[in-house]
């Protein structure tokens, strides 16, 4: 029976050309917006390090007083003086604990023919690379021993390491930033997880893979500023110690803290440290601290663009209005077959049997528009770049569940609108359609 | 015209019908009288000037490779005189930021250096003498920087200067009556030592389009050394194309160590202004089509479901037209039908897009709609639906009386 109505549903959408593309075109254009701002907010919120985004904190300390954080709801400062970052690495109270910092250091290539350039480059401490789980391709990363040493050493991107040295392992070979050679000890591999967590407040979540890490001790003794934020509540002006000493805020500070009592610990920590801090007399006033997973941190830090979520608004907005299209043209189309309807029921259909019939020609209908929505999706997905940044346009991309969705969506949304015209046809009297023809 | 009460006894047999055109119209109107507002202010602010003159200007950023800080001003001096005497170059200036670059340093501006609250925050320029004439900028009161007043400092040392040249929009938030000049401001936070107002231009925005001190700057004539900072270039009229190609290549010839950024590095202003305003544009135009999109629908809709009315009511046409209605008063009737349920969609719609307008207002701090979008777009949507009902009620007109006689 089912294949035969289908077959009735396929005939019936050449019936009337004209309300059947109508719809077929409502749909289809109201599903492919909806799908795309999708993709859009799916790509922006998606979780960068779901295996561990709930064990890795980002401590907040207030080192700014209420008359700046005022403006700010109270809310401490999104990044860390160095002061407080050196307390916290000393105090090693977390499982593992790395303090980074953007450096727009330039990569000189061996081959003095060519120009040098720069990649995403960042300072940081040896326990990133397990805190955050970075792959290697070759070697591993720097030993806490090299961070104490302060040593010249340096893990690169595989891209950065097809590069220089055509996907050779460089492992022990020397890398050149700025005028300065290190040593290679890993090349990581494809590491890039989007939003780029570790540092929201440089990249604005979305940015090109991170190529070169060197260690924090070592960027500090060669005095390399960073290109990230810098924020001071009072000017600070005498030179590089001058500036470490200051209460300026430059630094992403993250723990690994594997469960709910380390979480709670810390925190007691934090705020003790604070507390400490307000009874040396450095704070005049009471500790201001937080501590976000790294969920609670893009959300925070709103790394969705606002952009995002109101044209996935706007896209439903528009797919309802297509829906109401939609139930009023199949009531029409439907109510225009009422004689046939009571034709059939005199010849003894049940009620069941016609709801069957026009929701599956209803399920025909929208999964034509649904046909036509994927198609369309393609297309909005090139107009993606239009509206965001590169960066955010090529993490949105239709795949075999945005496919399969579209599909669903289509089908489900237009059998639901043919709900009421079905009803509607289902109450067809028969005996007063086959009077009045 | 005097249909009204026979139409509104037959719009009670059609119910759902009317309901479905009504609520499609409500939400088409809450839609697009939002997007237009939406698309309204970002086309007003992608057209605000920055104060430059911007079509012949072009901006390398420039970042210097391992050489030291200190040497900085020397290697600048060097290139910024061999791109001024580059055929086809009107001047050159190098800068730490511009606008529309969307990063560059600010600070607050006081009139009292004790006082805790600032005036104003202001972005900071950190210029030559030939900023102004490079960037086109005009000068209203007071002179530009001489080159003996520009000093190559250090910015993690760096002191407010004793002259800076200020935007009209921040004198005039410090200063009353246009008595700026020559009066003394302060620039940062701990007791900064005083800074002279020497000159005032009309108009320079900051680096940030999307601020509340957008048309607040100071510009403080430094050389910094810093090893980034942009070459503004002005090209002689028709001459930027060429000037883009030479002037980096006539950079590396002359020192190799420097990058020029893959995405940022070498823009003419068109491609910055683009750039800076790339969403603004992106979302006016997404919202501009599914504004057109909803209306075509809205407009097909209608046309389906008068066409499905009329449809129905032949025989009853006939009737009328049998018993001596004009083919004017069946026209008249299907328009007038339409008109009543584009009012009730209208005024339905009218209270959901002040509820959606409050929300966006509440959720993603916008503005308020303003009244007369909705004014518009109620018209417009009026004027649709009656273009809409028109062909389906033209066709009803022309139904003969005859069909009275005949049976379904």
């Amino acid at each position: 029976m089912f294949a035969y109505y289908l077959r009735l549903g396929l005939h019936s959408l050449r019936r009337n050309p004209l309300l059947t593309s109508l719809m077929v075109v409502a749909i289809g254009f109201g599903v492919a917006a909806s799908m795309t701002t999708y993709a859009v907010l799916r790509a922006t919120s998606n979780n960068p390090i779901p295996q561990k985004s709930s064990q890795l904190f980002t401590p907040q300390i207030d080192n700014a007083g209420p008359s700046v954080t005022g403006d700010d709801n109270g809310e401490p400062p999104d990044l860390m003086s160095y002061i407080d970052a050196m307390a916290l690495m000393q105090a090693h109270r977390a499982k593992r604990q790395t303090a980074m910092y953007p450096i727009g250091v330039s990569i000189i290539p061996p081959d003095a023919s060519r120009l040098p350039f720069q990649e995403t480059s960042y300072a940081t401490y040896a326990d990133t690379f397990s805190m955050f789980d970075i792959p290697f391709l070759y070697g591993a990363g720097w030993s806490a021993q090299e961070d104490q040493a302060r040593a010249a050493v340096a893990v690169i991107g595989r891209a950065l390491n097809d590069k220089l040295f055509q996907g050779a392992n460089s492992v022990g070979r020397d890398i050149v930033l700025d005028n300065h050679s290190y040593r290679i000890v890993g090349v990581m591999n494809n590491w890039n997880p989007q939003p780029m967590f570790y540092d929201v407040r440089t990249a604005g979540g979305f940015g090109d893979p991170t190529q070169v890490f060197i260690p924090f001790t070592h960027a500090v003794d060669l005095e390399i500023p960073t290109i990230g934020a810098n924020m001071c509540a009072t000017s600070s002006n005498g030179g590089w110690n001058t500036w470490l000493r200051s209460d300026c805020v430059w630094i992403n500070y993250w723990v690994e803290l594997p469960d709910n009592a380390s979480v709670a610990a810390y925190h007691d920590y934090l705020y003790s440290y604070a507390a400490q801090q307000q009874h040396a007399g450095r704070f005049q006033w009471a500790p201001n601290i937080r501590l976000r997973n790294v969920m609670q941190w893009l959300d925070y830090k709103q790394v969705v663009p606002p952009e995002s979520k109101i044209s996935l608004l706007v896209s439903l907005g528009f797919l309802l209005i297509c829906l109401v299209n939609t139930v009023g043209l199949l009531l029409a189309k439907f109510m225009r077959r009422a004689p046939e309807i009571g034709v059939r029921r005199a010849l003894g259909a049940s009620r069941n049997a016609i709801y069957v019939q026009f929701l599956i020609e209803a399920g025909t209908v929208g999964l034509a528009g649904g046909l036509l929505g994927v198609v369309m999706t393609g297309v909005g997905m090139l107009g993606i770049s239009l509206v965001f940044e590169p960066q955010i346009a090529r993490l949105a991309t239709v795949d075999t569940s945005l496919v399969g969705l579209t599909l669903c969506v289509a089908v489900l949304a237009t059998v639901m609108a043919a709900f009421y015209p079905t009803w509607r046809a289902a109450q067809v009297q028969p005996a007063w359609q086959l009077k009045s023809s | 015209m005097l249909q009204i009460k026979p139409i509104l006894a037959a719009l009670k047999r059609h119910k759902a019908g009317t309901i479905l055109i009504v609520l499609q119209i409500a939400l088409t109107l809450a839609i697009v009288c939002n997007a237009m507002f939406i698309i309204n202010q970002r086309v007003a602010r992608m057209s605000r000037p920055t104060g430059m003159d911007e079509s012949n200007l072009l901006v390398i950023q420039n970042h210097w490779v391992g050489v030291n800080t200190q040497a900085i001003p020397t290697l600048t001096h060097a290139d910024l005189l061999t791109l001024r005497q580059l055929p086809g170059v009107e001047d050159a200036t190098r800068i730490n930021a511009y606008p529309l670059s969307e990063n560059g340093s600010f600070e607050g501006i006081r009139l009292d250096p004790n006082m805790k609250p600032r005036i104003s925050l202001a972005a900071e320029y950190f210029v030559d003498d030939h900023a102004l004439p490079t960037m086109g900028v005009q000068l209203v009161a007071g002179r530009n920087f001489r080159a003996d007043e520009i000093h190559a400092i250090d910015p993690q040392v760096a002191r407010p200067p004793s002259e800076v040249i200020i935007t009209k929009a921040l004198a005039d938030k410090l200063y009353s009556n246009g008595t700026a000049l020559g009066k003394p401001i302060y620039i940062g936070n701990d007791n900064p030592p005083p800074s002279t107002i020497i000159g005032i231009v009309g108009q320079l925005q900051a680096p940030f389009p999307n601020t509340n001190f957008v048309d607040c700057a100071v510009l403080l004539p430094s050389l910094l050394e810093d090893n980034d900072g942009s070459y503004l270039i002005r090209s002689k009229p028709d001459q930027l194309a060429i000037i883009a190609k030479e002037a980096p290549a006539t950079l590396l010839k002359l020192n190799r160590m420097r990058v020029f950024s893959s995405e940022h590095g070498i823009r003419t202003f068109d491609v910055v202004r683009i750039e800076a305003y790339k969403s603004d544009r992106g979302i006016a135009i997404v919202l501009g089509s599914i504004c057109v999109v909803l209306l075509i629908i809205t407009g097909a809709g209608i046309v389906g479901l008068t066409s499905f009315w009329v449809g129905q009511r032949r025989k009853q046409i006939g009737v009328r037209r049998a018993l001596g209605a004009t083919r004017g008063d069946i026209l008249t009737y299907f328009l007038t039908e339409n008109f009543l349920i584009s009012l009730l969609g209208l005024l339905i719609g009218t209270v959901l897009a002040i509820c959606l307008s409050e929300w966006l207002v509440i959720r993603f701090e916008m503005q308020r709609l303003s009244i007369l979008y909705l004014l518009t777009s109620s018209v417009v949507l009026l004027l649709l639906g009656q273009a809409a009902t028109l062909n389906p009620a033209l066709r009803a007109s022309r139904v003969p009386p005859v069909e009275a006689t005949r049976s379904v």
